[in-house]
């Protein structure tokens, strides 16, 4: 490791650093600023009606203490702080006394599962096409632009409106909403297997749908924009082969591209809100709309808190990426 | 710049994208001098189909005109037809053994129903036909008032109407061959677009809510690209410390990506105070970052070219310099950067109010408040009201698809290498 390339990294962790406390601050702040008390809906919910003041009283105590709202907003912070780092959360103010990380766990592998595959699918075949647009030109690129760029248009909750629509609701070919028949218990059954994969086509594919049209216009400009570089013509003049010169082009305009999967990977938890609000699909994030909607602090914290740390990774593995794979970067960063 | 523009306006997809643009725009401008009623005022109940309404009780008291159409009989049985009747020729040709396979009950097999039975019904065999127990005389007497019924092309029958005030009522009767001109009726109305769960007339709600949607793009738009010049300009070419320091705010608001930014900042607003403006604001203030970002890396790319050291030699403000030396060759990218903005300031409201975080519900419709109603009131499911929010989703798209296409046409104006 060279000594440029030292500072360059020493400069990035120090930045990571600061950025991760100041996200911290914020998780922590901004929901606390949110309207409504949410220790009063949850006393008005468990007490009996007949209690009098003093008993009510008794229990806003009760319930402030336990979530230790009694002290101050730094004091909050701390035990925020010392929870995010037990791995707990606290304890959730709309499920009491259901841990944060219980709930949060019942939901986020529901989110992967749904996200991961989709954004790959659509990123793969997207690149394909742009590519393919951008290389063949004539027909391809003339009538598959504009469709994509259409298909790119149509909102996320829109194609997921119409698939739900079209095939739930009138064809009958899926179930409306849920992740597995709700009569049933998770289980590893055959049926309960099919039935998750029964509910999980549509919200897959209005995710790949929409992120096919983005990512082939995006690789089909990149692509166009490489095959007409100076050293595409030059390595025509050495009569060097076109698959070979393809091959490399290609890989140059992945780099862009590869940003965004890196990208749209670390946001998916944020991404997943309307595709799974729509399809009331069990992921992070209906738990984060539904927290959001019961003003459920420590949920609300913790969500945002993996989505500020998923996408700072993501960041950060890029930053690390780029300096070893382009030399571009690599002679800007570390001299 | 003059031929800058004659490029532009000779981008096919640029003018394709304007094309579609300004016809929305014009729409939302000229329609309210048409249909002058207020788009949020309630005309039904719940969600009615697309189409034309009519008073009954108006239509009684239009003139009436004499018509004779050749088709009235048979598109009057295919609506009125009784149920019974159509299951008593279904059971007739079945006994009678005829191919039964594409027959049913419902209203556009009528035509072929009756087809079959003249095909198929014969006076002196009925007389003859016999039926379990005793109902074949009734049996009989059934068939044959039933073929009358549907042989006899225009029926004697007369509705009659009577009105009155509970104390003298006047009869006047209606003859099946009856008409009124619907412009004539004192109240009928279009609805293109049907209406929404409130009654609302969808099409005259559409427009104003587009109309909205556009100031939103437009105010969040001009607020995001505004910003992001203004960051990425001094970031640039400031450089140091500020840069450090504004790079860092634009790393926060990376790392909370917008749209959960969006919904905590919108939740501490609250209900009361959102309205269209403090929407678009917020909007506006969250999305920023994408341009100042690449604005910057421009700038870094221009500070250090002759003409601007030379301009710093020669002692020009910091203010001169960005505004003459730095800006021109920056303002393409700025105008492609602002339309992005504007489409994706539209789309950031519907996300929201599908949330149900959309502006103040009550005052005027926006795209996305439409799509939360639709959502709400079971458009998509239970009343499977496509008209509720189909058109908005195609709205909203078209719009998108509008400004994106202005924005490849624009690129391959400034971006040569992109032409083909």
């Amino acid at each position: 490791m060279t000594k440029g390339m030292r500072k360059y990294f020493k400069k990035k962790i120090f930045w990571f650093i600061i950025t991760f406390i100041a996200a911290l601050i914020l998780n922590f702040l901004l929901p606390r600023l949110m309207p409504g008390d949410p220790v009063n809906a949850i006393v008005g919910k468990s007490i009996s009606p007949g209690a009098t003041q003093e008993q009510v009283q008794e229990q806003i105590a009760f319930y402030k203490h336990q979530f230790g709202l009694d002290k101050n907003l730094v004091g909050q912070f701390f035990d925020f702080v010392k929870n995010a780092f037990n791995g707990t959360f606290g304890v959730s103010y709309s499920q009491y006394p259901r841990l944060v990380s219980d709930i949060i766990g019942s939901g986020i592998w529901w989110t992967i599962a749904l996200q991961l595959p989709a954004i790959l699918v659509g990123w793969i075949l997207g690149n394909l096409l742009g590519a393919v647009a951008a290389y063949k030109r004539g027909i391809w690129d003339k009538v598959l632009m504009p469709v994509s760029l259409f298909f790119s248009a149509i909102p996320a909750f829109g194609a997921a409106v119409i698939l739900l629509v079209v095939f739930a609701v009138n064809l009958g070919w899926a179930p409306v909403n849920g992740a597995y028949d709700p009569g049933m218990i998770p289980n590893f059954s055959w049926s309960f297997i099919a039935s998750v994969i029964a509910h999980y086509q549509l919200p897959f594919w209005s995710i790949v749908l929409i992120s096919i049209g983005g990512q082939a216009v995006g690789m089909r400009s990149m692509s166009i924009y490489e095959l007409n570089a100076d050293y595409v013509k030059y390595s025509r003049f050495l009569g060097i082969k076109d698959t070979k010169i393809v091959r490399y082009v290609f890989r140059n305009a992945m780099l862009p591209q590869v940003t965004g999967l890196a990208m749209s990977i670390g946001s998916m938890v944020g991404g997943a809100l309307v595709a799974e609000t729509i399809f009331s699909y069990p992921g992070l994030g209906m738990t984060m709309y539904s927290a959001i909607t019961q003003s459920d602090y420590p949920v609300i914290s913790a969500t945002t808190l993996i989505i500020t740390i998923m996408v700072l990774l993501a960041s950060f593995a890029l930053d690390i990426i780029y300096a070893f794979i382009d030399p571009r970067v690599k002679a800007a960063q570390f001299d | 710049m003059k031929s800058t523009l004659r490029n532009i306006f000779h981008s096919p997809r640029f003018m394709v994208g304007f094309i579609i643009f300004m016809v929305m725009v014009l729409t939302v401008l000229i329609y309210p001098y048409f249909i002058t009623r207020d788009p949020l005022v309630s005309l039904g109940k719940g969600f009615l189909e697309p189409g034309t309404y009519f008073s009954i009780y108006d239509a009684n008291n239009a003139s009436t005109y004499r018509m004779e159409l050749p088709e009235a009989t048979m598109n009057r049985l295919e609506t009125s037809l009784p149920l019974a009747d159509r299951q008593l020729i279904l059971d007739f040709l079945k006994a009678k053994g005829a191919d039964l396979s594409d027959l049913d009950t419902s209203n556009d097999k009528v035509g072929e129903l009756i087809e079959a039975w003249t095909a198929n019904y014969d006076e002196a065999d009925v007389k003859a036909s016999k039926y379990e127990g005793f109902t074949t005389q009734a049996k009989r007497r059934a068939l044959a008032r039933l073929n009358t019924k549907l042989s006899s092309s225009a029926s004697s029958d007369v509705m009659t109407i009577t009105r009155g005030d509970g104390e003298e009522a006047t009869t006047s009767s209606i003859s099946d061959t009856d008409y009124a001109r619907v412009d004539q009726v004192a109240n009928a109305i279009t609805l293109p677009l049907g209406t929404d769960n409130f009654g609302r007339d969808t099409l005259t709600e559409l427009v104003k809510a587009t109309g909205v949607s556009l100031i939103i793009g437009l105010i969040a738009g001009s607020i995001a690209t505004l910003l992001g010049l203004l960051v990425g300009l001094l970031a640039g070419y400031i450089g140091g410390i500020v840069d450090d320091i504004l790079m860092f705010i634009a790393n926060i608001f990376t790392v909370i990506p917008g749209f959960v930014l969006l919904i905590l900042i919108y939740y501490s607003v609250g209900q009361e105070s959102r309205g269209v403006v403090t929407c678009a604001v917020v909007i506006g203030l969250t999305s920023w970052v994408w341009t100042a970002r690449s604005v910057r890396s421009q700038v870094i790319s221009l500070r250090n070219r002759d003409h601007v050291n030379l301009s710093k030699l020669s002692g020009h403000s910091l203010f001169r310099i960005v505004t003459t030396d730095i800006l021109p060759y920056i303002a393409s990218y700025v105008v492609m950067a602002f339309i992005l903005q504007v489409s994706s300031g539209i789309l950031a409201e519907a996300q929201l109010s599908l949330l149900g975080l959309g502006p103040k519900t009550t005052d005027v419709p926006t795209l996305g408040l439409m799509m939360n109603w639709a959502k709400l009131f079971g458009a998509y499911t239970s009343s499977n009201a496509w008209w509720a929010y189909f058109p908005v989703i195609l709205v909203i798209a078209l719009t998108s698809f509008s400004l994106n296409l202005m924005n490849t046409g624009l690129d391959q104006v400034f971006n040569p290498t992109l032409r083909d």
